[in-house]
């Protein structure tokens, strides 16, 4: 059981960026025809996604969202001791990316920086990380990078996932201080089930080639993809969810000492509202306290729980708030954590031009 | 139980023209979809409380074989 606590640490401010370019759904109609969009735009909940332009990348998304967010604070960048990037769709295959944000955010040569590779799961995960560094007491400042360029990860020929995934980037101060109450985090992961979202090709076990950028026909309906392309078999992400979150949650929250009713907001990764909403009803919360920003956004992958935060809860987390984060997906790994914050600062929602 | 499957099945996958059986291969139906197997996930667990995994779901065919599978479930 991966179960871990924290005391004395805690998110003190969020900002986020998205792309200004934002695509319609019901207007994504160039491969596929005007009924079978509509069925789908209604069944996701996805009305809008913002992609980033050519050039754009997950880093810049949080460079802005990173140097806004230390400017309205006012934070010595000096100060920064750790900086975390977490992507599955990082600048370079090498340097890591953080490496590189140290440099562009102004950061000092004293700053550890390193990217974290997950998906969905990954800010929980993100946080865990620097929770436990901020703990020890060595460091000052953690600076938690969280960016997804997701629009280029999957085929627009693939119904099955042309229609769910957009771009954005996060960043969060993490700091310790008397006023952050205890947090309570479980980690999870099942290998067994790699092949229910995947990349196929262009890592290093199927190396890019001729072959694997080409266009194929990948199902019995017609889906067209490459083998660098991701595909997920949604259905079965479906029932990995239904078997696994909700249990999560619940030990989760026995492992905190909270009822639900104990906790303000419930933030859960945002992949399709008709699961948000079934999660909701199997747990038995309100509709008021599963804010959802899927709407507007999309499936943003790791980004999608600090976005949902920032957009939809920007007020009210700047008060005492005890929040459950969950984030599941490709892996698949999945993580939940309970926090106990006594207000963070979250800087208006930033819209970069391309 | 096996009307009440049969009664799931045509809300999930919205079919009101004509009955099932359960020899039926339900994803040789039209209105089988990934779209309409989340529904019938969603229902499964709702109505039977069953959550079947993947790879065993995808070695179902049959109305018949999924009712032996809830049954077993169940029981």
């Amino acid at each position: 059981m991966a179960f871990v606590k924290f005391n004395k640490v805690g998110i003190a401010g969020l900002a986020a960026a998205v792309p200004q370019n934002t695509i319609e759904n019901l207007q994504y109609t160039e491969h596929f025809d005007d009924v079978s969009v509509k069925e789908i735009v209604e069944k996701t909940g996805i009305k809008q996604r913002r992609f980033a332009p050519q050039g754009m990348c997950a880093s810049d998304l949080c460079f802005a969202a990173a140097d806004r967010l230390l400017n309205d604070m006012s934070i010595d960048r000096n100060t920064i001791d750790l900086l975390i990037f977490i992507s599955q769709t990082p600048d370079y295959r090498m340097p890591a990316t953080s490496v590189i944000l140290q440099h562009k955010l102004g950061l000092a040569k004293t700053t550890a920086a390193f990217d974290i590779n997950l998906g969905c799961s990954a800010f929980v995960y993100g946080l865990s990380v620097a929770f436990s560094f901020m703990q020890t007491g060595g460091f000052r400042r953690a600076l938690l990078l969280d960016g997804e360029t997701r629009s280029r990860v999957y085929h627009p020929k693939d119904r099955k996932t042309a229609f769910l995934f957009g771009d954005g980037g996060v960043a969060a101060i993490i700091e310790h201080d008397e006023k952050y109450g205890e947090s309570f985090f479980s980690l999870n992961s099942d290998g067994s089930k790699e092949s229910l979202i995947k990349m196929d090709a262009g890592g290093y076990r199927n190396p890019s080639s001729p072959d694997t950028l080409k266009e194929k026909v990948v199902d019995e309906s017609g889906n067209i993809r490459t083998d660098e392309h991701g595909y997920m078999n949604g259905a079965d992400v479906f029932n990995f969810v239904l078997l696994e979150i909700p249990g999560n949650i619940k030990s989760t929250l026995s492992y905190s000492g909270d009822t639900a009713e104990a906790v303000d907001y419930f933030i859960f990764h945002q992949a399709n509202s008709y699961m948000n909403g079934y999660l909701a009803k199997k747990l038995k919360l309100p509709e008021i306290k599963v804010p959802s920003c899927i709407e507007s956004f999309g499936n943003t992958s790791s980004v999608s729980i600090p976005l949902t935060i920032a957009t939809q809860l920007r007020e009210e987390v700047q008060l005492p708030k005890k929040i459950l984060l969950s984030g599941f997906g490709v892996g698949m790994s999945w993580a939940t954590c309970v926090l106990n914050s006594p207000g963070f600062y979250v800087s208006p929602l930033i819209e970069l031009p391309g | 139980m096996e009307e009440k499957l049969f009664d799931l099945l045509k809300e999930a996958l919205e079919i009101e023209d004509r009955d099932l059986s359960l020899n039926d291969n339900f994803r040789e139906y039209p209105e089988w979809d990934s779209l309409g197997q989340l529904s019938v996930i969603a229902a499964l667990d709702e109505n039977f409380g069953v959550v079947i995994d993947g790879a065993e779901f995808a070695g179902i065919k049959t109305i018949g074989e999924l009712l032996a599978k809830i049954e077993s479930s169940v029981g």
